[in-house]
């Protein structure tokens, strides 16, 4: 049976313990308003971008001359997976249901026998992925999330180091392995491919249309391109692959910060049902006592 | 048809102009080039370099020194999606200039064919706001 003391001394560690996750709650809500802001601003660039490469690709004829980021380069033996989790944990499954997401996928095309490598951004994807797949981790970029902001730049170094080794032959398909961010709630681990370019993504098709129903005249005159379009695209692809990268960095980390809030949220009300029946069974204990005492008391006087 | 044109500059991280201006003269690959209202559709890539608005058709151009990037004209929008922005006014000689002496040491002792291409890209983005601080070409 623990004494009085043992009580009091829980109690007091589970009310630090509830401070400090009440206020990583706190933090979290603070960078998360400041990571949505920041998704916000970037949607104007990564929209424009999108309409753009949908009017610029289709208007290309895919020949062999064509870029091989557009066309692929002819194989699709080797795949290289860049897999986006947060650096640190302490945000429920964020990291978790992410690496679960990689690991199904990796599985997938090693059953199809294909030769992959990973890139990892974030250092708990590193962590959960090095005891399984150690040796196929060739790239790591750690400190980009969770920072106050994340910057283009940042972005931009994983994309040269992604496009460095596509020109290096290093592999045919490049699959980005991010949390997409729903809403504070959800954060749906999503596998999206970036080379060779997918026009597929809805996104861009849908927004096309509507911009020319904005300026009526698009509509019937044909785009002028300068240089030709063959250049322009060739020129566009290598930046839409970096817009993509930004942006999953973006989503990661709003994510991020939201799956902690979320965790720290629940973290701190089940501190707060612990203090409660730890207070009870600390009063329940504290009366058993003085029941005990009082009839020490009264026996010893009733002995005399 | 109206006399202005709706101009907007972004960046992956933000918006940085939108507002209508009579013109906007932009620094096409193949040459600048101006945009007035109505001007034939378009798709161009753009060279480091200044974009100058317009207000008033005669007047003191804003300008804003663009490190590349693409242009997407339509006869009512113009829109310029840019990787790094800066004013003009914001840019410090000084420094533009030591970066560029900086620059011009590390390319003497770069040996990889692959690094020098770098700073050569580098240096010449260092030298394209040179021209646009001082307003005549340096090469």
């Amino acid at each position: 049976m623990p004494s009085l003391r043992d009580y009091r001394d829980r109690i007091a560690s589970v009310k630090s313990t509830r401070k400090i996750t009440s206020a990583m709650k706190m933090v979290a809500a603070s960078k998360l308003r400041k990571a949505q802001e920041q998704a916000e601003a970037s949607q104007p660039y990564a929209q424009s971008m999108a309409e753009m490469m949908a009017r610029v690709a289709g208007g290309v004829v895919v020949s062999d001359a064509s870029s091989p980021l557009l066309v692929g380069t002819g194989s699709d033996q080797k795949h290289l997976l860049v897999i986006v989790t947060a650096d640190r944990g302490l945000c429920g499954g964020f990291n978790g249901n992410l690496v679960k997401k990689a690991r199904a996928k990796i599985k997938e095309l090693q059953d199809m026998g294909k030769d992959i490598s990973i890139v990892c951004v974030g250092r708990k994807g590193r962590d959960l992925l090095r005891s399984d797949f150690g040796k196929k981790i060739e790239q790591k970029f750690i400190g980009i999330t969770g920072a106050s902001k994340v910057e283009f730049a940042d972005a931009s170094q994983i994309t040269e180091y992604v496009l460095e080794r596509f020109d290096a032959g290093g592999f045919d398909v490049c699959h980005l392995v991010y949390n997409e961010f729903v809403s504070v709630l959800t954060q749906k681990p999503s596998v999206q491919q970036i080379i060779p370019f997918a026009l597929l993504e809805s996104e861009a098709v849908e927004k096309a249309p509507k911009k020319d129903e904005k300026t009526k005249e698009g509509l019937s005159s044909p785009y002028d391109f300068e240089p030709e379009e063959e250049q322009i695209l060739n020129a566009l692809l290598p930046r839409n692959i970096g817009v993509q990268i930004f942006r999953s960095l973006l989503d990661s980390s709003a994510g991020e910060q939201a799956a902690r809030m979320t965790a720290m949220d629940n973290a701190t009300r089940n501190a707060g049902e612990m203090i409660d029946s730890l207070t009870l069974a600390y009063n329940r204990a504290r009366q058993a006592y003085i029941t005990k005492e009082l009839i020490e008391i009264i026996s010893g006087a009733e002995a005399v | 048809m109206s006399d202005t044109i709706q101009f907007e500059l972004v960046s992956p991280e933000e918006k940085l102009v939108s507002a209508p201006v009579h013109m906007a003269v932009i620094p096409g690959e193949e040459g600048e080039f101006g945009v007035l209202a109505g001007h034939s559709s378009l798709v161009a890539s753009l060279q480091p370099g200044v974009v100058a608005l317009y207000d008033e058709p005669q007047g003191e151009p804003r300008k804003i020194f663009i490190a590349g990037g693409f242009a997407d004209v339509s006869a009512a929008q113009c829109t310029v999606l840019a990787e790094e922005a800066v004013l003009v006014s914001d840019l410090d000689q000084a420094k533009i200039e030591q970066k560029i002496a900086d620059l011009n040491e590390d390319l003497g002792i770069a040996e990889e064919a692959a690094d020098k291409a770098r700073i050569e890209k580098r240096l010449n983005l260092f030298k394209a706001k040179l021209s646009a601080v001082t307003g005549h070409l340096v090469t």
